[in-house]
């Protein structure tokens, strides 16, 4: 197989690994947080969250999101990596929709077809644009 | 105190980005997936300066985060996060010197603003 491609399943792989672990942690992390309710603003508070079962799962699946996000950027541009990884609010507002049975107003509709074609428009460019050691 | 989080999630979040990406591109592709490689790429990150940076910025990152969404809906911290996109963009054409052709700049601009619409 050619390296282009390669370089371009990869991408597509670590893209999914990356938004799906960072919608699925970023949503555990804040059910965890708004069932403990307000905690106040001290260190030990925040450190004595981490051990709620919900905000356990939002940082298991952050470390996933770290691991994955690190190993793509270790190819692909950040400049490609971050609006490419965008599409996770297109999920987090589709999830709403079909999940929690949210009403996704015309405004929403017009605002995730912005995100959609402006994630196509840098999906078309390189992943890479700078000499990556090897 | 919301906007101080706020604030504080976003240049923590470019902070952590920008470096993690400087880290990686200085560590190379990481092209062997079998345990042994990964120890060992995971042994020579936990050394790179930039990756150690990036970890200590996410981390920040993480808190502020935690905490916003303990007084503010995710459909508040959610749309704010994306003002990284700015500042996160220049870095990467101006040090990481990334080449960012008329696609990107449309591209992150158009989802700039369906974030804001999404949010709304």
């Amino acid at each position: 197989m050619p390296a282009t491609r390669v370089i371009h399943r990869k991408t597509a792989l670590f893209t999914g690994i990356v938004v799906v672990s960072n919608v699925a942690g970023n949503s555990a992390l804040t059910y965890g947080m708004q069932q403990l309710g307000d905690i106040g603003y001290s260190p030990l508070a925040l450190i004595g969250a981490l051990f709620h079962p919900w905000v356990v799962l939002g940082v298991a699946l952050l470390i996933l999101w770290t691991l994955s996000h690190m190993a793509l950027l270790s190819w692909a541009d950040l400049s490609y990596v971050l609006p490419v990884t965008a599409i996770g609010y297109v999920l987090t507002a589709l999830s709403g929709r079909y999940f929690l049975n949210e009403t996704v107003t015309s405004t929403r509709w017009a605002g995730i077809a912005l995100i959609t074609a402006g994630v196509t428009l840098v999906g078309l460019t390189s992943p890479s644009t700078t000499e990556h050691r090897p | 105190m919301k906007w101080v989080l706020v604030l504080l999630m976003i240049a923590a979040t470019t902070a952590g980005d920008v470096f993690r990406a400087a880290g990686m591109k200085r560590h190379g592709e990481i092209a062997d997936f079998r345990p042994g490689a990964i120890g060992r790429a995971l042994a020579s990150l936990a050394r790179n300066r930039f990756v150690i940076l990036s970890t200590c910025s996410m981390t920040v990152s993480f808190f502020a985060f935690i905490k916003l969404v303990s007084i503010a809906p995710l459909s508040f911290a959610v749309p704010v996060s994306a003002a990284t996109f700015v500042p996160e963009t220049l870095l990467a054409r101006f040090y990481l010197r990334e080449v960012i052709d008329w696609r990107r700049w449309l591209g992150a601009g158009l989802i700039m603003v369906g974030v804001v619409l999404v949010s709304l």
